[in-house]
């Protein structure tokens, strides 16, 4: 299992367009994925439950992935973030 | 369970009609972020007396009439220690039944204090219910999970299945048939004093949306009408599809009960092979159709069972007089 925290650094929080990406960039691995925020935890590759997430700025969430390739799946996700999902 | 539960979410609770608590802000606006850690609720005549032993300040403090009444004789006497005392106690916050107001000494020492005063028109007993309702509704253990969940004949049946299976058309199709929708996609489960689930969606503002692929984005309200829809409904049969392996033992009778336990509660469970050919929704349609015939007394497989065992029984009585020639 591979974990990593990011912070939500896009003012829009994650909203439709943001959640699309991660859903892309989630179904691309076969690995199991997951957000966590608060006691919410979601399935990474559903748009549905990453926007019901209310993930709004600042937001801190957990990245985690459990399969054959989890360090490239949270790396990948965890770039997506770091480039504030190509907004602003 | 969510986390930091303010006396604010206390106030902003959308409750309807017989739960609504009725509440406003009489002073203390400072304190509506103190978080509520305890779903009980304490009346404080005790400590208004000067009794502190066992004082549990930690629940939210309910004030009725007597105690304003005690309220006002002790400010009238100028005796206001008990009330100073109880307040450098961190208390969540205090409720006025009956519209209650209390005197302005008591609210500036809790708004000297940062505990917010709130008030309501209903009456102590009446407010005390509700507050317990709501508040063991707001503490109840809680998990969210990937599914949908869809009342089916009245019976709320939760399909849950991995990424791709058909989960949400399946259940597309049995709204297209006249069911409801309670959440697509995360599904919050909440334990009712551990007596039964009951599921609702993630977030009430977002509404009744469902992602179908190929469709995107389709607001299931506005297309199928209100009557498509449902805020919350319990569990009472869970279906988990899955694709079709032709390795794996499928139940074929229907007799071997199955459950799954989410949250210590019990709930019966079909495991749902997938393949093209087998229309889904209406496999869960009889499955729920079924489950009802069950509660309502007669277990279909079991009947067929048991009429299978007197046939037999039957036909070993008669074969004992066929075989039996050399009496005549």
């Amino acid at each position: 299992m591979k974990q990593e925290t990011v912070t939500i650094k896009n003012r829009a929080g994650i909203h439709a367009r943001p959640s699309a990406l991660i859903v892309k960039t989630a179904n691309e691995y076969d690995s199991e994925i997951f957000l966590e925020l608060d006691d919410m935890r979601i399935n990474a590759k559903s748009i549905m439950g990453i926007i019901t997430l209310g993930a709004n700025y600042k937001s801190i969430i957990q990245i985690i992935a459990e399969g054959t390739d989890e360090e490239a799946a949270v790396a990948a996700l965890v770039k997506l973030f770091e480039n504030r999902f190509e907004e602003e | 369970m969510i986390n930091k539960f303010t006396a604010l979410n206390l106030i902003d609770l959308d409750l309807k009609d017989h739960n609504a608590l009725n509440l406003r802000c009489l002073a203390g606006r400072k304190g509506l972020n103190r978080i509520i850690t305890d779903p009980e609720i304490n009346r404080p005549g005790l400590t208004l007396s000067g009794f502190f032993e066992e004082f549990a300040f930690h629940r939210i403090q309910l004030f009725g009439r007597g105690e304003l009444a005690y309220l006002r004789m002790l400010e009238e006497t100028n005796r206001m220690d008990a009330v100073e005392k109880m307040f450098t106690h961190k208390i969540s916050c205090c409720i006025f039944s009956h519209s209650g107001i209390p005197g302005d000494r008591f609210l500036d020492i809790a708004e000297k204090s940062g505990c917010s005063i709130l008030q309501s028109d209903l009456s102590s007993s009446e407010l005390e219910l509700r507050l317990i309702r709501a508040l063991s509704d707001i503490f109840a253990p809680r998990k969210t999970i990937h599914g949908v969940l869809v009342e089916v004949f009245g019976i709320g049946v939760l399909i849950t299945g991995g990424s791709g299976v058909g989960k949400s058309e399946s259940a597309l199709e049995l709204i297209e048939r006249g069911h409801r929708l309670i959440a697509d996609d995360s599904v919050v489960l909440r334990s009712v004093n551990g007596n039964f689930l009951m599921g609702s969606g993630t977030n009430e503002m977002l509404g009744h949306n469902m992602e179908i692929r190929g469709l995107g984005i389709i607001n299931i309200s506005h297309l199928f009408g209100v009557g498509s829809i449902r805020d919350k409904k319990q569990i009472q049969l869970l279906i988990e599809l899955e694709t079709w392996d032709s390795n794996a033992v499928y139940d074929r009778i229907g007799t071997g009960d199955a459950y799954k336990e989410m949250l210590d509660v019990k709930i019966p469970l079909i495991k749902m092979p997938v393949k093209a050919g087998r229309n889904v929704s209406i496999l869960i349609e009889v499955a729920a159709m079924n489950e009802r015939l069950k509660k309502l007394g007669y277990y279909s497989a079991q009947e067929f069972d048991n009429n299978v065992l007197k046939w037999l029984e039957s036909k070993n009585a008669r074969n004992l007089y066929s075989n039996n020639n050399d009496i005549f």
